[in-house]
């Protein structure tokens, strides 16, 4: 350990709590995080696009039984979901405690059926931003596509009309804008992995960049 | 099923460089040299850094520092000097109000201290130096910047290279004294006598886009979320293409 002279830090953070909103257990900061509090920064790397909920869609196909488009009001005929809990980016800010709205992946594979030999997807965006990520990753309702934050809708600049949502990975994982699923039998690099970052991006191993 | 998969859209800017595993892993001890005060809210810290890989103008690093008790704070910070091969690196950090790690390094640290760092990371917003570049700041956002326009000077290379940097006022504008003629500065809250007061307008960027280069401008844009949005729209309205502007937000 390198102690940094004179260095302090903020009051240590633990846990807020055992249960958070909703019963989601919060866990505290994984390794290297801080507390960003009432802050969200942004740090997508495109310029925000104008997407409206009439153009948004979402696909899932590849290695499934059959590759379906939803729309935005046939995505909202699926079952709705909450996810409350805790939200980690790479840059080493968390944010404990907040409430995103939407409808678990599950319920949409649920209807494509992934082919026994889908192992990884390649989520991408309407901007065509990507992200890989393991297909036991995406399901056990551990993933959202997310639409509404506290209640209200997803801001653009946060992802907005929607963004996948997977909140036990680092947050470049849970593309915003998102616009479909392609369901493959190997890992591909996404936009961030292939400049250095981790291919699965666990924040409880701090797993950033690649090799770590 | 092994092709590779392409999505079906129009931004796809691909990174500029690969990023070494082995370096981006490596935490390294970096010994302050000197620091330099550059406005009231900013300072620049010159690290040595004798194991340095190099790294591309663009590029950033992330920083830890330890407390006794084994409490660690990181965080990414652009890298301002060019590359070189004196085994230093330069940082200039704002003074963030309750910033834990900007505060130590405002208010603690002196030269001789150690800090450590892994990098450099992240190929997107690294800029070779092969490229037309229009490059668009704020604040501290014209940190990674001032790495483009320095090395294009040391290097002395021909290729255009623009920058428009925005700060509050005269007094609060980094690197004041190394602007050349490539610089347009636009102060937002107070200007010498003389000068407009106001943002980046679309007024400042059109000109620049009617005087691009064969192939276009790379745009980058650095400084925080809303002045990335503002900077990004301004460019999109004036025709700059999509997939021709790579942004850095700062938080």
């Amino acid at each position: 350990m390198n102690v940094t002279r004179g260095f302090t830090g903020r009051p240590r953070v633990l846990p807020h709590s055992p249960k958070g909103v909703g019963g989601a257990p919060i866990t505290g900061l994984p390794p290297g995080q801080y507390d960003a509090g009432d802050d969200w920064p942004v740090l997508s790397a495109e310029v925000t696009p104008d997407l409206t909920p009439a153009e948004w869609t979402f696909r899932i196909d590849g290695l499934v039984e059959e590759p379906r488009t939803w729309t935005w009001k046939q995505a909202h005929e699926l079952p709705g979901s909450v996810y409350a809990g805790d939200i980690h980016c790479v840059t080493s800010w968390s944010k404990f405690g907040v409430r995103f709205g939407g409808v678990s992946l599950d319920a949409f594979l649920d209807v494509v059926r992934p082919h026994g030999s889908g192992t990884h997807a390649v989520a991408y965006s309407h901007t065509g931003y990507t992200t890989n990520l393991p297909l036991a990753d995406l399901t056990g309702g551990r993933a959202w596509i997310a639409w509404e934050y506290d209640g209200e809708p997803l801001a653009a600049e946060h992802g907005g009309p929607a963004r996948l949502l997977v909140p036990h990975l680092y947050f470049w994982k849970s593309a915003k804008w998102i616009a479909g699923l392609r369901i493959l039998d190997h890992d591909e690099p996404g936009f961030w992995e292939q400049n250095g970052y981790h291919a699965r991006g666990n924040p409880w191993e701090e797993q950033r960049y690649s090799g770590d | 099923m092994t092709e590779s998969f392409t999505p079906p859209t129009r931004f796809a800017v691909p990174g500029r460089i690969a990023v070494s595993e082995s370096t981006a892993t490596l935490w390294q001890t970096a010994t302050i040299t000197e620091i330099r005060r550059e406005t009231p809210h900013a300072a620049t810290f010159r690290l040595a850094v004798p194991r340095w890989a190099g790294h591309l103008p663009g590029q950033h690093l992330m920083l830890r520092l330890t407390a006794d008790d084994g409490y660690v704070a990181q965080r990414h910070y652009s890298i301002a000097s060019a590359p070189d091969d004196s085994g230093h690196i330069e940082l200039t950090l704002d003074h963030v109000a309750g910033g834990e790690v900007s505060g130590w390094f405002h208010t603690v640290a002196k030269p001789g201290d150690e800090v450590e760092v892994r990098g450099p990371l992240s190929g997107f917003f690294a800029w070779p130096g092969d490229r037309p570049a229009l490059l668009i700041g704020a604040g501290s956002g014209v940190v990674p910047l001032m790495s483009m326009v320095r090395h294009h000077r040391v290097r002395g290379l021909d290729v255009p290279l623009r920058l428009l940097v925005s700060a509050r006022g005269p007094e609060e504008l980094i690197y004041a004294r190394e602007y050349g003629a490539e610089t347009t500065p636009v102060f937002t809250r107070s200007a010498p006598r003389g000068e407009p007061v106001g943002r980046i307008a679309a007024a400042h960027v059109a000109p620049l886009l009617a005087e691009q280069p064969s192939g276009g401008w790379e745009a980058y844009v650095c400084g925080s979320n809303g002045f990335a949005e503002h900077a990004s729209r301004l460019l999109v309205a004036a025709g700059q293409p999509v997939d021709r502007i790579r942004i850095e937000r700062f938080g």
